[in-house]
C-alpha cells in the first residue's frame, strides 16, 4: 500500500470519529496555546526591561547606597543613607574621577499632588539640570529648570508626561500650579513621554530642583548631616570598558575617602550590571510562567495520552480485522502514525494560532486604566517549537506505541481483544 | 496467482479426494491453552489433506477445536505443534508479513461474528483487501463482489444499517473481492435463520461449482453440513469421523441468485 492510500486510510479512520479526534486535538491546542501565551508574557516583560535599561545608554554608571555582596545582590539594601548631593559634586570638582563628564544625583520622594481639582499619589525626584543630558530625556513643553533656579531652590516642577494627563488632561500645564506635600509649585515644563518603554513609571514623575527638593520638600540627612541622594547617575567621557573600570575605580576611592570607611557603603553599577540583575528576575518570571504554562502543557499530553491509548486500545480489534483480511504490519503502523502526526500536528497548529494570536491581542492592554502600564508581549519561536515539539511527541508516542503492540498480535489475538 | 488459480475449471461432480491436487495438507496439528493448572489440548493431532474444488464441513461439538482449526487453516493463528502446507508451501516459514499475503491472495475468511469495520460502507469493507493488494480499480471490483452476494443495492450502508444476513454477506463479498482459491468459514450461518442459511450455502456452492473455489467451513447443524460433498467431525481435538455425504443424502440449497441481484433483493424486502 503506497502514502496516499495510507493517508487515506488514515483520513477515513479519523473522519469515522470526529468527536474523538476533535478532543485529542483539544488537549494539543490548550498545551501548545498556554505554554506560547505565557511564555510571550515572560518574554515581553524581560524584553520591556531590556530595552529599557538599554535605553540609559552604556556610558552610565549608576551609585547607590549601601553595600552588595559579589552576587550584585543588595547586602544592606535600605540601610542608613550615605550618598549626598556634595558626593556627587566632588566627582567632577576634585578631578580625580577625569572619566566623568557630568553627574546627576537623584533624590525621589513619594507625594500626595493636588492640581486643579485633581488629587493623585506621584513619584518626587529631586535632580539637577544635567539629569536631562545625562539621561538623555527631552522636554515637551515648557523647559527644564536651570542651574539659576536650582542654585535659588525655586518652586518649580516639571511634569512626566502620563502626570500632566492625569492633573491637566487637554488644558495648559505650563504656568499652572501643583501643591504638593503643602507647598506649591509651579509647573515650567513637561516632559516627552518614554511610551511603550515606560516601565518603572518614567512617565509617573514630577521633576524638582534637587536642592528644592532637600529643603522644603524632604529633609533626610545622613548620619553626618549630609543631604541623602538615592542615586548618582554619573556620564562617562566614552563607552570602553577600560573608561568604566577605571572610573569605577577612582569613584570608589574617592567615596570611601570622603566617608572615611575601609568597606565600600554604596554600589556602583553599570548598565550592563542592571541588565544583568534585571535578567535574573525577568528570566525567574519567564521560568515561573513557563512552568506553570508546562503543567498545563503536562495535563494537555495526559489527556493526548489517554485518549490515544483508550482509543487505539478499542481499535485493537479493528487492527485485527485489518490484519486477518491481508494488511501488513507496517499498514497498520503507517495508519496509526499518520493518524497521530495529523492529529498532532493540526492540533498543534491551531494551539499556535491561539497562543501566538492571544498574545498579539494582550499585547498593549492596559490593565487597569489609562495610565497603567501596559502589557508587553513577544511570541518567541523557541516556545513555540518547545511547545509543539513536546505536545506532537506526546502524540505520535502514545499513538504510535499501543499501535505497535497492537500490529505485532496474531490476527486472532487482536480479534479477541476486549 | 490466487486469481489463475481461481478460475481454473472445478472438477465435474467428484466427490472423492483425488479429483484436484492438494491444497491443503496438515499433519499432527496441535495447539494446547495453559489456564492456570488446567491444560486445554484444543487441537491433539489433527492429520487431513483437502483438494482443490472441495466443498467441505466441519462439525462437532462445542469446545471440540473447530474454530481453532479454521483459524489455523486461515493463518491467522500458529499451531503448537505440526506441520501445515498451504498450497505446497509449509506456513511456519512464513513470516509475518508473508502470512498477511497468504491471508489476502489466497484465502477469503468468513468469521461467525461478521467482523465488519464500524462505521464503513459496505462498498469501503469489500474494498479493503484489495487496497492492501495495491489494486487501483477497486470500485468496480468491489461492487461486483458485492453483487455476487446480491446487495449491489446496499453498498452504502453501514454494518449497523444491515441485517445479520446482510452482513454475513457483506463479509463474504469481503472474503471473495481478491478472487481467493480457498473459502474458510466458521459457522457463517451459526447467527442466522434457517432461510438466510440456506442462502449463504447457496452462494457457497455456486462458488463451489461455478468458480471451483474450495469451501470449507464449520457448522452444527447436519442439514447444513449435507450441502458439501464430505464433513469431518472434530471430537476432543481429534478427528472423530471424515467421509463423504452420500450422494443421496446431499442437499442443493434453492439458487436465489439466479435472479439478477437487484431484482432479488428487491423480492425479499
Ligand atoms: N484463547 C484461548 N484460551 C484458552 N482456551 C481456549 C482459547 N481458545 C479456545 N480455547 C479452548 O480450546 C477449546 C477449543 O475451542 P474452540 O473455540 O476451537 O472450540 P469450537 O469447536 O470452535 O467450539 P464452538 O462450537 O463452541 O465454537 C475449548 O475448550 C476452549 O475452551
Ligand atoms: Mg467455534
Amino acid at each position: 500500500m503506497n502514502l496516499t492510500e495510507s493517508i487515506r486510510v488514515a483520513l477515513r479512520a479519523l473522519g469515522a470519529n470526529k468527536l474523538r479526534a476533535a478532543l485529542t486535538m483539544l488537549g494539543m491546542i490548550i498545551g501548545v496555546g498556554s505554554v506560547i501565551a505565557l511564555m510571550s508574557i515572560g518574554r515581553g516583560v524581560q524584553a520591556g526591561i531590556t530595552s529599557q535599561i538599554k535605553g540609559l545608554g552604556s556610558n552610565l554608571l549608576f551609585i547607590t547606597p549601601g553595600s552588595t555582596t559579589q552576587g550584585g545582590v543588595r547586602a544592606q539594601a535600605g540601610t542608613a543613607s550615605t550618598l549626598t548631593a556634595e558626593d556627587a559634586q566632588a566627582m567632577l570638582d576634585s578631578g580625580r574621577v577625569p572619566q566623568a563628564v557630568a553627574v546627576a544625583p537623584e533624590a525621589p520622594n513619594g507625594g500626595q499632588v493636588v492640581a486643579n481639582g485633581q488629587n493623585t499619589f506621584t513619584r518626587l525626584n529631586g535632580v539637577t539640570p544635567e539629569f536631562l543630558e545625562v539621561r538623555n530625556f527631552s522636554v515637551a513643553e515648557g523647559d527644564f529648570f536651570s542651574a539659576e533656579q536650582m542654585a535659588a531652590r525655586s518652586l518649580v516642577a516639571v511634569l512626566g508626561a502620563n502626570t500632566r494627563q492625569t492633573l491637566f488632561g487637554d488644558s495648559d500645564a505650563v504656568g499652572q500650579t501643583v501643591r504638593v506635600n503643602q507647598i506649591n509649585l509651579r509647573v515650567i515644563g513637561v516632559m516627552a513621554p518614554k511610551g511603550a518603554q515606560a516601565q518603572g513609571g518614567q512617565d509617573d514623575v514630577i521633576y524638582v530642583p534637587l536642592t528644592t527638593m532637600q529643603t522644603r520638600l524632604n529633609r533626610a540627612r545622613t548620619a553626618r548631616g549630609g543631604q541623602t541622594i538615592s542615586t548618582i547617575n554619573v556620564q562617562l567621557a566614552d563607552d570602553r570598558v577600560e573608561t568604566r573600570q577605571a572610573a569605577v575605580e577612582n569613584i570608589g576611592e574617592l567615596l570611601r575617602e570622603r566617608h572615611r570607611v575601609a568597606q565600600d557603603d554604596f554600589t556602583i553599577r553599570s548598565q550592563e550590571d542592571l541588565l544583568q540583575t534585571a535578567n535574573q528576575i525577568t528570566g525567574f518570571i519567564t521560568l515561573f510562567l513557563g512552568s506553570v504554562a508546562g503543567i498545563s502543557l503536562l495535563v494537555g499530553g495526559i489527556g493526548i495520552m489517554n485518549i490515544m491509548l483508550v482509543s487505539v486500545t478499542e481499535r485493537t480489534r479493528e487492527i485485527g480485522i485489518r490484519k486477518a483480511i491481508g494488511a501488513k504490519r507496517r499498514d497498520i503502523l503507517a495508519q496509526f502514525l499518520i493518524e497521530a502526526t495529523v492529529v498532532s500536528v493540526v492540533g498543534g497548529a491551531i494551539g499556535i494560532f491561539i497562543g501566538a494570536g492571544g498574545s498579539r491581542l494582550l499585547n498593549g492592554i492596559r490593565f487597569g486604566g489609562p495610565t497603567a502600564q501596559p502589557i508587553q508581549t513577544v511570541v518567541s519561536p523557541d516556545a513555540i517549537v518547545l511547545a509543539f515539539t513536546v505536545s506532537a511527541l506526546i502524540g505520535l508516542f502514545f499513538g504510535v506505541y499501543p499501535a505497535v503492540k497492537a500490529s505485532r498480535l496474531n490476527p486472532i489475538e487482536a480479534l479477541r481483544y476486549e | 496467482m490466487a486469481t489463475a488459480v481461481a478460475l481454473e475449471a472445478s472438477p465435474t461432480g467428484s466427490v472423492t479426494p483425488g479429483a484436484g491436487e492438494v491444497i491443503i495438507k496438515v499433519e499432527g496439528l496441535t495447539k494446547t491453552y495453559t489456564m492456570g493448572d488446567v491444560t486445554v489440548r484444543a487441537l491433539d493431532g489433527v492429520s487431513f489433506e483437502v483438494r482443490r474444488g472441495e466443498l467441505l464441513a466441519i462439525m462437532g461439538p462445542s469446545g471440540s477445536g473447530k474454530s481453532t482449526l479454521m483459524n489455523v487453516l486461515g493463518c491467522l493463528d500458529q499451531p503448537g505443534a505440526g506441520t501445515y502446507w498451504l498450497d505446497g508451501v509449509e506456513t511456519s516459514t512464513l513470516d509475518d508479513d508473508a502470512l498477511a499475503e497468504v491471508r489476502n491472495q489466497k484465502i477469503g475468511f468468513v468469521f461467525q461474528q461478521f467482523n465488519l469495520l464500524a462505521r464503513t460502507s459496505a462498498l469501503e469493507q469489500v474494498e479493503l483487501p484489495l487496497l492492501y493488494a495495491g489494486v487501483r480499480d477497486r470500485q468496480a471490483r468491489a461492487l461486483e463482489a458485492l453483487a455476487a452476494v446480491g446487495l449491489a443495492d446496499r453498498a452504502r450502508h453501514r454494518p449497523t444499517e444491515l441485517s445479520g444476513g446482510q452482513q454475513q454477506r457483506v463479509a463474504i463479498a469481503r472474503a471473495l473481492v481478491n478472487n481467493p482459491a480457498l473459502l474458510l468459514a466458521d459457522e457463517p450461518t451459526g447467527a442466522l435463520d434457517t432461510r438466510t442459511s440456506e442462502e449463504i450455502m447457496a452462494i457457497f456452492q455456486r462458488l463451489n461449482e461455478e468458480q471451483g473455489i474450495t469451501v470449507v467451513f464449520v457448522t452444527h447443524e447436519p442439514d447444513i453440513a449435507r450441502h458439501t460433498r464430505r464433513v469431518i467431525h472434530l471430537r476432543d481435538g481429534q478427528i472423530n469421523q471424515d467421509a463423504p455425504v452420500p450422494e443421496g443424502e446431499r442437499l442443493t440449497a434453492r439458487p436465489i441468485q439466479e435472479a439478477p441481484a437487484h431484482e432479488a433483493a428487491a423480492a425479499r424486502r
